[in-house]
C-alpha cells in the first residue's frame, strides 16, 4: 500500500492503495466516483475512458502510480452543472439506450471536440472507434458528436 | 372507446400496496424528472405531502405526480415509455410527471415485472392504462364530493378537474388528499387514441440527465455501508467443476476476509436457473482490484463431470443431427418432395452461425445481504420474480422475507433472464455472513455460458417453369434446439411445404439472445428469399408481396402466424421511403422483412464500397407495432436493433477448444464499433390503432438478410456461414 494524492475534477483527493491498483477502482472502490464504468479491463470497450490532462485515457489500463500530478477529469467533473456541450447535446439527441456506455463515449467525443472542434466523419471514426455500444447507439453518437460542436 | 376492467383477479386498483409508496428503497436513488429539460420545468414545486392513489402513482399537494416504473429498465426504454401511458390516461402533463423505478411488488402492479420477449408494453398496456384513468377518477369523484356535483359534470385536462356547465376547477395536487381510498367503478372508459397527448410524441429517456452526468443507477454502482465484494472463479472449461483450492493461501492475501466454494444448485430449477457451473471457488474482500489479484493466485483441483466439447465436434452434431436429429416442432403442406421432383428449377442452400456470448457491457453483479432470517436483493435482473423464486428456495426461507429491488441494468439482451449472479449473491452473504456485492470480471462472464446456441439449417425451393414458388422446406438444428418456426412465413404461401425443428444436445449453457432463434432464421429465410427471387427474375419485394397476396386470398394450410396485411404494408411503406426500384450507381441495396415478438419490421439496406470493402451506408426502416408509444425510444431501439444484427452477423462469434471458451474478452470477441456502423438509420413507423407491441427485439431480425443480399450485391458473393467478414477474405471486412 501506498500514499497517493491525486487531482481529480480540479481537487486533489488522498487515497492508500496498493500502487498497482488502475485508476478505475481508486476512483470506484475508494473515492465512490463510480460515473466512470469497468467494462473489460484491458483497454478494448472504452467505458472507462476519463480525462488525463485533457486527453483521453483508458481508466482500467492506468496504475495510479503512473498518474502522479496529472490533472484527472472524470465524467462527474466534466462540467460543474452537467452543460458540457457534449452532455447538452447527448440529451438532445437522446443518444442513451442502457446508458452504461455512455460516460465512456462522452469523455472521448469530449476530449476530440478539445482537440478538434469540426471533426470530419473520419476524425469522429478514429476518436470514438475504442468505445464500443452493445447497444448500438452509434448514429445517435454521431450525430450528437456534431450538435456539440455547434454549440 | 374502450372498457376495461378494474378489477385485477381479487384485487381492484384501488387498493395500495404497503410497499408501493417506498419506490425503490436503496437509498441512492433520486427522484427523476420528466420535465428536467424543458423549459418550464418550474411550473411544479416539489410537495409537502404525497398522497397515494394506487400501487402505480402518487400525487403531491402542488400536482406533482410519481409514477412508479414496473418493468426492469435494460436499455428498451419502457422506464419512459411505461409511465407515458399512466400519464396519458392520469391525463397530466409529462412535465409534471417524475418517474422512480418500482420495486418488485405483485400487489402493486398487477402485471407480471419482467423485460423478455419485447413483451412489457403488449402485456401491461391495460394495467397501465388502468391505473391511470383509475387515478383520474378517483380524483373526479373526490372533486364531485366536494363541491356536490354529478361526476358527468366534470372533465379533465392536464392535471385540472372543471365543471363541464360552471366555472370552478380545481388541480390534481389540491384535490389528492381526498381521493385516497375512494372507490372506482367496475368498468373505466379508456381514451380515444384520436386523443393522445402523450402517447405517440417523442419523449426523452427520464434517466438521461443522470446517465450524462454519471450519476449511480447500475448495479456495480451500487453501495451499502460495510458490505463486502465478492468474485468468483468458475470452471476453466464446460463439464468441470471444483474440488478444492489454496483457501488459506488465499485468505492470507491482502484485503481478503474470506474464501469459500457456495454450492448453488437448487432442487427445483426453473428456466431461468440454467447454469452450468453450480459450484464456484468464491473470494470475498474490501476492494475489486484485491480481489483481482487473489482471483489470479488460485490454485484449484477441478475434476471432470461431462466430456470437453470443441467447435469442430459441435459442427459434426449440427451437420449428423440436421440429418437424424429428433424433429420438435413441424409443418407440414402438400407434398413437397413430389414437387421439388417436378419442379423446373431448385435451389438448396445451408446456412450456419457460431455461439454468441451476450455481453452486456455492464457485467454480472449483484448485492446481497442475507440473514438468517431474511434476504434483501438488489442488482440488475430481467426476472426479478423469478430471482425472489429461486432465492427462497435456495435459503429455504419465507418468501415474505426476501426483497428484489431492481437498478437500471447496462444491457440485457436476454442475459439477465438468468438469475445465477443473483443466486450466487445469495450464496455467498449467507456463507460469509455479511452483505456482499457480487462482480463478475469480462472474463468470468464471457466465459460463464448461457449463450446463443449455433444453429445450421437447408433451406430449398423449387420453382415451376413460369418461375411460381411451387415447394419450399425449411429444416434446422441448433445446439440444443432448432431454430425453425414452422407457421411463420412462408407457410401459408406455398402449396408444397415442409418445416422442421430438430433437437440436438450440448453440455455448453444455453440461452435466449435477442430474438431468439428469430436473428438467425431471420438472416437465413431472407437471404434466401433474396436468391430465389433472383432465380425467378423477380424483384425481391415483389416476389415477397406476390406471397402475401397468395397468404391472404388463398391460403394453404390451416393456419399461420403472421397478418399478410401488415408484413405487405410494413414492405410498401419501406419501399417507398427508400426509393426502391432507383439504381444509384456504386450503391448496393438488400431488402428483408421479418415479423416477430407480435411486430413487423422490413429494411432496406445500402452498401457502398469505401476503399475496396463494403460498409452499410445507410439504413431505412419500416416498423408495425400498432399504437406508438414513445417516438423517440421507439426509433432508437430500433436503430439499436440494425447495428446489432450487421454487428452480430458481420463479426462475432465464439468457439470452443477442449470445453473451454476461445474468446474471454473483446479484444478476441469481435463487437461492432462506431466506424462499422451505417452512418445514418431512419425509422418509419405504420399509423394505425391496433394495441401496441414490443420493439427491444424486431428490428435485430431483417438487418442480417437485408446485409446479407446488399453484400451480395456489392461483392457477387452470396454468404450463408455467420461471422459475414471471416467467410470470404476479400471481402477483408476487418
Amino acid at each position: 500500500m501506498a500514499n497517493f494524492t491525486l487531482n481529480i475534477n480540479g481537487k486533489d483527493k488522498q487515497v492508500d492503495v496498493d500502487p498497482s491498483t488502475p485508476l478505475l477502482w481508486v476512483l470506484r472502490d475508494h473515492l465512490d466516483m463510480v460515473g466512470t464504468k469497468y467494462g473489460c479491463g484491458i483497454a478494448q470497450c472504452g467505458a472507462c475512458t476519463v480525462h488525463l490532462n485533457g486527453n483521453a485515457v483508458r481508466a482500467c489500463s492506468l496504475p495510479v502510480s503512473a498518474v502522479a500530478s496529472q490533472k484527472i477529469t472524470t465524467i462527474e467533473g466534466l462540467s460543474e452543472k452537467g452543460d458540457h456541450p457534449v452532455q447538452k447535446a447527448w440529451l438532445d439527441i437522446d443518444v442513451p439506450q442502457c446508458g452504461y456506455c455512455q460516460a465512456g463515449q462522452m469523455m472521448s467525443a469530449a476530449a476530440l471536440l478539445n482537440s478538434n472542434p469540426n471533426p470530419t466523419d473520419e476524425d469522429i471514426d478514429a476518436a470514438m472507434s475504442g468505445n464500443i455500444c452493445r447497444c448500438g447507439t452509434y448514429v445517435r453518437i454521431r450525430k450528437a458528436i456534431k450538435a456539440a460542436s455547434q454549440l | 372507446m374502450t372498457i376495461i376492467k378494474t378489477k385485477v383477479g381479487r384485487r381492484s386498483f384501488l387498493k395500495t400496496s404497503a410497499a408501493a409508496g417506498g419506490g425503490m428503497l436503496i437509498g441512492f436513488n433520486w427522484l427523476t424528472s420528466c420535465s428536467a429539460l424543458s423549459k418550464d420545468s418550474e411550473t411544479v414545486a416539489y410537495p409537502n405531502e404525497w398522497f397515494e392513489i394506487n400501487g402505480y402513482l402518487k400525487i403531491g399537494d402542488t400536482g406533482m405526480v410519481t409514477i412508479y416504473s414496473p418493468n426492469p429498465e435494460i436499455g428498451q426504454n419502457v422506464m419512459t415509455s411505461m409511465p407515458m401511458i399512466v400519464a396519458e390516461e392520469l391525463d397530466v402533463p409529462w412535465e409534471h410527471v417524475v418517474v422512480e423505478q418500482g420495486t418488485l411488488d405483485a400487489d402493486a402492479f398487477k402485471n407480471p415485472q419482467f423485460a423478455g420477449g419485447s413483451l412489457s408494453i403488449m402485456m401491461a398496456w391495460n394495467a397501465l392504462r388502468m391505473a391511470g384513468a383509475a387515478g383520474r377518477r378517483m380524483l373526479m369523484e373526490a372533486a364531485a364530493k366536494e363541491w356536490g356535483v354529478d361526476i358527468s359534470n366534470l372533465k379533465t385536462s392536464d392535471g385540472v378537474i372543471s365543471e363541464v356547465m360552471g366555472g370552478r376547477t380545481i388541480g390534481y395536487g389540491e384535490i389528492a388528499a381526498k381521493a385516497v381510498g375512494i372507490e372506482v367503478p367496475d368498468e373505466l372508459e379508456m381514451k380515444d387514441p384520436k386523443d393522445y397527448k402523450i402517447i405517440g410524441t417523442a419523449k426523452k429517456n427520464v434517466e438521461g440527465p443522470k446517465i450524462v452526468t454519471g450519476k449511480p443507477l447500475f448495479g456495480l454502482d451500487f453501495k451499502r455501508e460495510g458490505m463486502k465484494l465478492a468474485m468468483i472463479q468458475h470452471p476453466p472449461a464446460f463439464g468441470m467443476q471444483p474440488i478444492d483450492f489454496n483457501v488459506d493461501e488465499i485468505k492470507a492475501m491482502p484485503g481478503i476476509t474470506d474464501a469459500f466454494i457456495v454450492d448453488t444448485t437448487l432442487k427445483q430449477p426453473q428456466w431461468s436457473d440454467v447454469n452450468a457451473f453450480n459450484k464456484l471457488v468464491t473470494i470475498v474482500g474490501e476492494s475489486t482490484w484485491q480481489l483481482m489479484q487473489a482471483k489470479k493466485a488460485l490454485k484449484v483441483n477441478w475434476e471432470k463431470v461431462s466430456e470437453p466439447e470443441n467447435s469442430e465436434m459441435h459442427e459434426k452434431r449440427l451437420i449428423a443431427d440436421l440429418e437424424k436429429g429428433r424433429v420438435g416442432a413441424s409443418r407440414k403442406d402438400g407434398n413437397a418432395d413430389a414437387a421439388f421432383a417436378k419442379a423446373a428449377k431448385v435451389i438448396e442452400r445451408t446456412y450456419t452461425s457460431p455461439f454468441m456470448a451476450h455481453n452486456t457491457l455492464e457485467p454480472q453483479n449483484f448485492f446481497a445481504n442475507v440473514t438468517d432470517t431474511s434476504a434483501e436483493l438488489i442488482g440488475p435482473t430481467q426476472t426479478p420474480q423469478a430471482l425472489k423464486d429461486s432465492v427462497v428456495q435456495l435459503l429455504g426461507i419465507s418468501a415474505d422475507n426476501v426483497t428484489v429491488d431492481m437498478t437500471r441494468i447496462g444491457g440485457g439482451f436476454g442475459r439477465r433472464l438468468y438469475n445465477h449472479a443473483g443466486i450466487e449473491a445469495a450464496a455467498i452473504s449467507k456463507k460469509a455472513g455479511v452483505p456482499i456485492k457480487l462482480i463478475y470480471s469480462r472474463e468470468d462472464d464471457m466465459t460463464q455460458g448461457t449463450y446463443r446456441p449455433t444453429y445450421r439449417s437447408v433451406y430449398k425451393a423449387g420453382l415451376d417453369k413460369d418461375n411460381n414458388l411451387i415447394a419450399f422446406s425449411a429444416r434446422g438444428v441448433g445446439l440444443p434446439e432448432g431454430p425453425i418456426f414452422p407457421n411463420r412465413f412462408p407457410a401459408g404461401t406455398v402449396e408444397n411445404y415442409t418445416a422442421e425443428s430438430v433437437m440436438s444436445s450440448t453440455n455448453i449453457s444455453t440461452g435466449a439472445w435477442r430474438a431468439p432463434r428469430s436473428h438467425f432464421t431471420a438472416g437465413a429465410e431472407q437471404s434466401f428469399l433474396d436468391e430465389v427471387a433472383e432465380a425467378a427474375g423477380k424483384d425481391p419485394i415483389e416476389f415477397r408481396l406476390e406471397l402475401f397476396d397468395k397468404a391472404k386470398n388463398s391460403p394453404v394450410g390451416d393456419k399461420y402466424e403472421y397478418n399478410a396485411d401488415r408484413y405487405a404494408g410494413v414492405l410498401k411503406l419501406v419501399k417507398e421511403k427508400a426509393n426502391w426500384g432507383t439504381e444509384t450507381p456504386g450503391v448496393y441495396r438488400g431488402v428483408a422483412a421479418y415479423f416477430c415478438h407480435n411486430s413487423y419490421v422490413a429494411q432496406v439496406m445500402d452498401v457502398v464500397m469505401e476503399k475496396n470493402q463494403p460498409k452499410v451506408k445507410k439504413v431505412w426502416c419500416a416498423v408495425d407495432c400498432g399504437i406508438l408509444i414513445n417516438r423517440e425510444g421507439a426509433e432508437n431501439i430500433i436503430q439499436g436493433g440494425v447495428v446489432d444484427g450487421i454487428g452480430h452477423a458481420l463479426y462475432s462469434q465464439l468457439t470452443f477448444d477442449n470445453g473451454s471458451p476461445v474468446q474471454s474478452n473483446f479484444d478476441t470477441y469481435k463487437l461492432i464499433r462506431n466506424n462499422q456502423a451505417p452512418r445514418e438509420i431512419e425509422v418509419h413507423f405504420v399509423e394505425n390503432e391496433i394495441s401496441p407491441t414490443g420493439l427491444g427485439e424486431p428490428g435485430l431480425p431483417p438487418a442480417i438478410g437485408a446485409l446479407a443480399s446488399a453484400l451480395y450485391k456489392a461483392t457477387g458473393t452470396r454468404l450463408y456461414h455467420q461471422p459475414f467478414a471471416s467467410n470470404d477474405l476479400s471481402l477483408n471486412l476487418g
